[in-house]
């Protein structure tokens, strides 16, 4: 046991980091989208998924018939990353207009609003499933999609037994940049300015002349584009995804979100990463088909000693 | 429609609020003469005439079981977690799962009887609802809806992973309830039905009972104002668990009997889809309020069967519906007077969304915001 645990843990970490970076940017969209409006949007998960589908297209079209190297595999990463951004924004906008906006006029109750953004996770996935795949690549929408590879597997560095690969510094080096630009935007622009005071006191904030509603447009785009850019990089990572692709991944990044304190952006990123590693040792002893029940076992756990997650709420009062 | 969701206001012209004035004043045998009705109702709804306009495509009898009679029975149940206490539990099926898991394993690994069984199955899920209460219930809000997911979750794959209950395979060959009243238990829907109305019968007067009882006025607190409610005395975590244990009691009964018809159970008869159905069901209906959860999970069971036609499409519908209808009514089909008056913004101790701020031409949201 000893003996695997030595031989596995350094891999094992570096997988967990990965993993825990794509959890950290989707938890980012529901960390964002709680902390301004207390709502569990059940429907970022689809967001993701349109998202990958975003990338999964590009890179299609792109058609690399053999791994890129050098500047041009940076540069198709940065397209479909801001495809696959501007797609799952755009869509996050969307929603938030035909699912929640009408409930907000009307004052509803948080439960109500709940049930449509189950509701339109529903639609999404069936439009998607049904229609919008097949359309998108002439294949049955029900079955997986392959995405071709252009970024090669190639050992970069070794750490240990570890070895890291040119896809894995990608996706961690990608996640922090976009995480920066976040935490730089929400803290010192105006607009960001407008989501915390807005997270804080909508009342005073809307004295103070924030405009709400266009809070909580910002908010969505961002979040959805926080899920664009995850799922460019799952895309490139996994190679491959289907129209239910964001259910598993979705509620692993709502787990990110809380167990790190919702509300929280930089809670975001420690509870993702945190899950991601901790799921992957903790397969080392069990197998891989617990990692999902080691996921809600931690959250659990932390829930019960911190209640409002590792770091606690921060971009919102605290709640009552 | 504006305001719907914030005003108390009763129209004395309105049919629905015109029966509740007649049923708060009708005097005994009238009532007992509505439960009889009731009662009469539900043992002719089987009947072939109605079926053909209900149900054309599939035997009505068998959708009057299952979806339409589990899903009121889970209702029924949840609805005291979320419509009575005001917790938002997100992982419902589990003890559905558990309850119909307990037959299955106990009637065909030791060939226990459907009763014993059932007892079991109840009994087990009361005790994990407590075994998953205990550590959580301080959690508030979205904490518990989240972990209750993940317990969901936990449920089914554990179930997936665990060779003795039968893996990804499930179980087969769950034995059928033992012969009563004369009614044998085999492939035929009716006698199963008769069943499930009995237990649905059962848990609604179990459910007014708590709800009128000191227990009721409880949760009732505890949902309105958690912290209130401890200070005037009322123990509020042993109350919260007491809703989680009977609420999974109903569960795990609805799954025993449940599993009992279904003869084959796996993992994936238990998705977090349903657990999400039944509180869209309670939800839809008007969280809270028996009749309108009732009818909520009535429509929620029905329509996809109705509009089996549709074939493929039903889901993206459903998903669509949910969206329209919470954009529409979004304090569900029949939601309940009473808290409307106990809590004038009628939320149900969840709060309304945050960044909600009445702009010049909303004036009906004013009350809320007065009332921070």
């Amino acid at each position: 046991m000893l003996q695997e645990l030595q031989n596995q843990f350094l891999t094992s970490t570096v997988g967990g980091l990965v993993i825990g970076s794509i959890y950290a940017l989707v938890a980012l969209g529901y960390t964002m989208v709680y902390g301004v409006l207390r709502l569990i949007n059940f429907a970022h998960s689809e967001i993701f998924m349109i998202g990958t589908f975003a990338s999964l297209v590009t890179l299609t079209a792109i058609a690399p018939t053999a791994p890129l190297g050098g500047v041009a595999m940076i540069g198709v990463m940065a397209l479909i990353v801001l495809i696959s951004a501007a797609v799952s924004g755009g869509a996050a906008m969307l929603l938030e207009l035909i699912a929640y906006r009408p409930l907000r006029k009307k004052g509803a109750t948080r439960l109500a609003a709940l049930i449509s953004a189950i509701g339109a996770s529903l639609f999404l996935q069936e439009l998607f499933g049904l229609e919008v795949i097949n359309w998108l690549t002439g294949k049955p929408g029900r079955n997986q999609q392959s995405a071709p590879r252009f970024v090669d597997r190639d050992t970069l560095f070794t750490i240990g037994n570890a070895n890291v690969r040119t896809d894995h510094v990608l996706v961690i080096v990608g996640a922090v940049i976009v995480m920066v630009i976040l935490d730089q935007f929400v803290s010192r622009t105006k607009l960001g300015r407008g989501i915390r005071a807005t997270a804080q006191d909508p009342e005073a904030a809307v004295l103070m002349g924030v405009s709400i509603d266009n809070i909580v447009r910002v908010t969505f785009l961002l979040g959805g584009a926080m899920a664009g850019v995850a799922a460019a990089f799952y895309v490139m990572e996994i190679e491959n995804t289907d129209y239910r692709v964001g259910f598993v991944l979705g509620i692993k990044a709502f787990t990110a979100a809380v167990l790190g304190g919702i509300g929280n952006l930089r809670g975001a990123l420690m509870g993702g990463i945190v899950l991601g590693l901790v799921e992957n040792w903790g397969a080392i002893f069990l197998g891989s088909q617990w990692k999902d029940v080691i996921a809600f076992v931690i959250l659990v756990a932390v829930l019960m000693f911190r209640p409002t997650g590792i770091l606690g709420e921060s971009l919102q009062r605290a709640r009552a | 429609m504006k305001g719907d969701g914030v005003t108390a206001k009763r129209n004395a012209f309105h049919p629905v609020d015109r029966a509740r004035d007649w049923w708060a004043d009708a005097p005994q045998w009238q009532r007992y003469t509505v439960y009889l009705a009731a009662i009469v109702f539900a043992l002719i709804l089987p009947a072939p005439w109605i079926g053909s306009f209900m149900s054309p495509e599939s035997d009505w009898t068998t959708v009057l079981f299952y979806p339409i009679g589990t899903y009121i029975l889970l209702a029924v149940g949840l609805n005291i977690v979320v419509g009575q206490a005001g917790m938002l539990d997100l992982g419902f099926v589990a003890f559905f799962a558990i309850g119909g898991y307990t037959l299955a394993y106990f009637g065909t690994k030791h060939g226990l009887t459907f009763w014993a069984t059932l007892v079991m199955g109840i009994v087990l899920a009361a005790v994990s609802g407590v075994i998953l209460g205990a550590p959580t219930l301080r959690l508030r809000g979205d904490y518990l809806a989240i972990v209750t997911l993940g317990f969901g979750e936990i449920v089914r794959i554990t179930a997936n992973n665990t060779d003795e209950i039968g893996g990804a395979r499930g179980i087969t060959n769950v034995p059928h309830p033992e012969p009563l009243f004369g009614m044998e238990f085999l492939l035929d829907p009716a006698p199963y039905y008769y069943l499930i109305v009995a237990a649905i019968a059962l848990v609604i007067v179990f459910s007014v009972r708590l709800h009128k009882s000191r227990v009721g006025r409880a949760w009732a607190a505890i949902r309105e104002d958690e912290d209130a409610a401890e200070l005037m005395g009322v123990p509020t975590f042993k109350f919260k668990l007491l809703a989680f244990a009977i609420g999974a009691m109903i569960g795990g009964l609805a799954g025993a009997i449940y599993a009992s018809k279904a003869i084959f159970i796996e993992p994936n008869s238990f998705p977090f889809i349903l657990s999400a159905t039944i509180l869209a069901a309670v939800v839809l209906g008007g969280a809270g309020n028996l009749p309108g959860v009732i009818l909520g999970a009535f429509v929620i069971a029905w329509l996809p069967e109705r509009f089996r036609f549709l074939a493929e499409y039903r889901i993206l519908l459903f998903g669509a519906v949910l969206v329209l209808m919470m954009a529409l009514r979004p304090e569900g089909l029949l939601p309940s007077r009473q808290r409307k008056a106990e809590l004038h913004e009628g939320t149900g101790g969840m709060g309304t969304l945050a960044a909600e701020v009445p702009g010049p031409d909303s004036d009906d949201t004013s009350a809320e915001v007065g009332s921070k």
